[in-house]
């Protein structure tokens, strides 16, 4: 993957929305406008975090609203170029790269078309690897990097830049700019530079992401001995193949919350609960928990092996439940307070997964 | 048109589907006085005559008041790229969605038929009703005069949250008028399609492409109404299975594109007379399984791609599987194969059980003692009893796994088997309280049709801070309730059909989307 191209986006998605974890936005439209943006400006140029000169500023984007409201304001493409610029003026230095904050979701592939609108290459790392719904849940909180300044920018010119005390804080400011400036704006946050990222960051984001979406077109082709080999490579485990015999959703503090109960779908008396907050966080396995955020718990459709994200999980739906790992990067002293179980609100322990990498 | 009287107590409802088409005649209590299955012709519109002039024998005209027309016209002009219209296309979201083209993702062949200009200009709203940018008016008489150089024969209009605030949609089209003249059809988004601007405004592109198609269907079926004497009000079925007058249904061709399986599945139930139920429909090579929830088919809520493009229209939530009658059943060397390769339509010379050489679902049925009326059944003996029970034991869980996966709970439902292979369901299925095998179900779809409701509908974003949840669910209900009345629905004997609430997750002031539909019978 040295540059992206249009072609290269199909791909991209489907492993995005399996590292959405049920959550993170559907990425269908950001897969549009990534590819229009590649045919319009020409391909991107991917580079690791370690090849750029150690002092060079690094900017992300991500969309920020209510996904409700992104499906009707589509993306301009301005207020992603504006919120890196804000943010680059307020600094003073120009941008030598983008990066995503959040490969996973609709959020992987936002940035790519921002890189090609600017005409800078994408950073191959990132701070989640994953879905998750609050800014301040990144490795880059673990190690004390601050996610201010941060810029919020909408398609009209409007921009804001805050410079906050603590991860938390910039959360909240950002939601509420973002209520006056029509719930689908564009952030950029953590301003680092490619040291600080090539220290902290996941790496290889991009490429893990195209892997797991390519092994799973495999499986989805039907390819022999194509799902073991997805498990193989992306160190994941099933955990169970079940049909959704109960489905509670509830709408609480601004998440979307809900429960979902699997039945054995071999007969078999065990069941599967999963616990989902936008998206999926803990699952029991007959009332113990087999897996825990931040590893990811992604639900397959038993014969199709597309993802299945929350908001389309339905009675009757045939799902193989899998739990893959976080990136090896979250292990590191906080996570567990950051974005554990217990971060959520869950009186539960983290779990390893059989073959965890460390 | 004509006035109700009591003499005048009949329906026609009419279906034209891809192999057949359909027409019955229905009284006032809802039973069938005649119906017909003809061929479906090249040009459809002979089929629906010659239907028409069957159905009716020995019947007095003057006592039809109403006639319903269901067709796959219009999707096979989508499917076929037939007949299409170019269409100019208006955006009003400017600066907005500017990084995503309109007719972005269709497939290159309908894209270079279809979409003759586009042009995303400063207007529509945003979640709060503000204006994202006032209407670029001077745009709009841009994109007019464009629409004429790439000689488009309509234009469609869609704003952002246009479900919402349909002002700048409606001031663009009085633009139009001026610059394009009132005969120029413009279509727009508002009257189209729900919440989603990408999925709204393909929809629209679909429906201002098909008015061409759609007025020469109409007119013809009204025609061939008036050519046997049939003073009668002339309806459209449309996606959700109720009607649309014909003047209206020439206006929103898209609406009426997939009511086939609707129709099917409505008039199943009507058949069976009941409410709630799941209805398996096997035909020669696959079967279609479905729910209705209160009398209206359950909805997908996955987006729904027609001839390759992705739109938010209200379907049938179906799922399909190469089950059916023509199924080829192979044997090689112990190891079953069921389909889902099918001889289709060529059952009639070439099952086992009619003295054709291929060993299919039928063959099987027969075997089995659940298929009577068709084929010999000293052709099947040959077939080995252990592969007999084999296969229908695959069957049986196929008919079992489709049947729960539509329920929405565990409690037991009704089944309706329809369709030419219906034969092949098992009369004992787990999750099932009974298998209804309806009278008159070949003939489904047309009677569908024929006792389709008026319906109305809103869709729209409440804030249940502002106002009470209740209250705000009650004003949408009314609204609902007008629509319906609107579109020729009883006033006394409206109902609501659904409520649907979707909690906007990070929107302040407890954002909700309701969904409310109503329908009730014809006044």
């Amino acid at each position: 993957m040295d540059y992206l191209k249009p072609g290269d986006i199909e791909t991209l998605c489907l492993g995005a929305t399996l590292l959405g974890a049920g959550g993170g936005g559907d990425p269908y439209v950001a897969k549009l406008v990534a590819q229009q943006a590649l045919e319009t400006y020409g391909p991107v140029r991917v580079v690791d975090p370690g090849e750029l000169p150690p002092d060079d500023l690094v900017l992300t984007t991500a969309v920020i609203g209510a996904p409700t409201v992104i499906l009707e304001k589509l993306p301009a493409g301005t207020e992603y170029v504006g919120s890196v610029k804000a943010l680059a003026s307020y600094l003073g230095k120009e941008p030598a790269a983008i990066m995503s904050i959040e490969v996973g979701g609709l959020n992987t592939l936002l940035p790519i078309a921002t890189a090609a609108e600017m005409g800078l290459p994408i950073v191959n790392a990132d701070s989640m690897r994953r879905a998750f719904p609050q800014i301040e849940m990144t490795v880059f909180t673990l190690a004390g990097l601050p996610a201010g300044p941060l810029s919020i920018a909408d398609e009209k010119g409007n921009q804001c830049v805050f410079k906050t005390t603590d991860n938390h804080v910039a959360e909240s400011l950002a939601r509420a700019a973002v209520i006056q400036l029509g719930l689908a704006n564009a952030i950029s946050c953590y301003p680092l530079t490619a040291a600080q990222i090539d220290e902290h960051g996941i790496h290889g984001s991009l490429t893990y992401c195209n892997e797991v979406g390519s092994l799973l077109e495999a499986v989805k082709r039907g390819e022999e001995g194509s799902w073991e080999r997805f498990l193989t490579e992306s160190g994941s485990a099933e955990f169970f193949r079940g049909k959704v015999v109960d489905l509670d959703r509830r709408t609480t503090g601004g998440f979307a919350r809900s429960t979902v109960i699997l039945e054995d779908l071999e007969g078999g008396d065990s069941t599967m609960r999963i616990e989902v907050q936008n998206e999926n966080l803990i699952a029991f396995l007959d009332g113990e928990a087999v897996v825990t955020t931040p590893n990811l718990i992604c639900l397959l459709d038993c014969e199709t092996f597309e993802p299945i994200t929350t908001e389309y999980l339905a009675y009757g739906n045939r799902v193989v439940v899998i739990g893959m790992p976080c990136a090896p990067e979250w292990h590191r002293p906080g996570m567990l307070e950051l974005v554990g179980p217990v971060a959520f609100g869950y009186d539960v322990d983290f779990v390893d997964l059989p073959n965890q990498p460390r | 048109m004509s006035s109700a009287a009591n003499h005048q107590d009949l329906r026609v409802g009419v279906d034209v589907g891809g192999t057949n088409t359909d027409a019955v005649v229905i009284d006032a209590a809802g039973e069938v006085l005649a119906a017909v299955k003809v061929v479906t012709t090249p040009e459809p519109i002979d089929g629906i005559r010659a239907a028409l002039d069957e159905v009716l024998v020995g019947l007095d005209h003057a006592r039809v008041s109403k006639a319903m027309l269901g067709t796959t016209h219009s999707a096979n002009a989508i499917i076929q790229r037939r007949g299409l219209d170019r269409v100019a296309v208006l955006r009003l979201a400017a600066p907005s969605s500017l990084g995503l083209r309109p007719g972005a993702a269709w497939p290159d062949d309908i894209h270079a038929e279809v979409v003759g200009a586009t042009s995303i200009i400063g207007g529509g709203h945003e979640y709060n009703g503000r204006e994202i940018a006032a209407l670029d008016t001077e745009a709009v008489r841009r994109l007019a005069a464009e629409a004429i150089r790439a000689e488009c024969r309509s234009v469609a209009v869609a704003g952002a949250f246009s479900p919402a605030t349909s002002e700048h949609e409606l001031r663009a089209r009085d633009v139009l008028v001026e610059e394009l003249g009132a005969d120029f059809p413009v279509s727009l988004s508002h009257e189209i399609g729900s919440l989603g601007l990408l999925e709204r405004e393909n929809a629209t592109i679909l429906n201002a492409a098909l008015l061409s198609v759609a007025t020469s269907v109409i007119s013809g079926f009204q025609e061939a109404l008036a050519e046997r004497r049939l003073d009668v009000d002339a309806y459209l079925t449309q996606n959700d299975g109720t009607l649309m007058m014909a003047g209206e249904a020439s206006r929103y061709p898209v609406l009426t594109l997939g009511s086939g399986p609707t129709n099917s599945m409505r008039g199943a139930c009507a058949l069976a007379a009941v409410n709630d139920a799941i209805v398996i429909d096997v035909g020669g090579t696959s079967a279609d399984a479905g729910i209705l929830v209160g009398g209206f088919p359950r909805q997908s809520s996955a987006a729904v791609e027609v001839g390759g493009v992705r739109t938010n229209f209200r379907m049938p939530d179906l799922i399909s599987m190469g089950l059916g009658g023509g199924t080829i059943v192979r044997n090689g060397s112990g190891d079953l194969r069921i389909g889902p390769d099918s001889v289709g339509y060529a059952v009639a010379t070439e099952a086992i059980c009619v003295g054709g050489g291929v060993l299919t679902l039928s063959d099987v049925s027969l075997a089995a003692g659940r298929m009577t009326g068709f084929g010999d059944p000293a052709m099947v003996k040959g077939v080995e009893g252990g592969l007999v029970r084999s296969a229908i034991g695959w069957v049986d869980e196929q008919i079992s796994i489709m049947s729960d996966r539509m329920k929405s709970t565990r409690a037991a439902l009704p089944l309706l088997a329809v369709g030419g292979g219906a034969h092949l369901i098992p009369d004992v299925i787990p999750g099932v309280s009974e298998v209804i095998r309806p009278r008159h179900q070949s003939v489904a779809n047309a009677y569908g049709a024929g006792i389709a409701e008026a319906s109305g509908s809103v869709d729209r974003v409440y804030s249940y801070d502002s106002s009470s949840r209740e209250e705000c669910l009650d004003d949408a209900r009314e609204l609902a309730a007008n629509a319906a009345v609107r579109a020729g629905a009883d006033p006394d004997r409206v109902r609501i059909t659904t409520v649907t609430e979707v909690p906007m997750t990070y929107v302040p002031g407890q954002g909700c989307r309701v969904m409310v539909k109503a329908a009730g019978p014809l006044a």
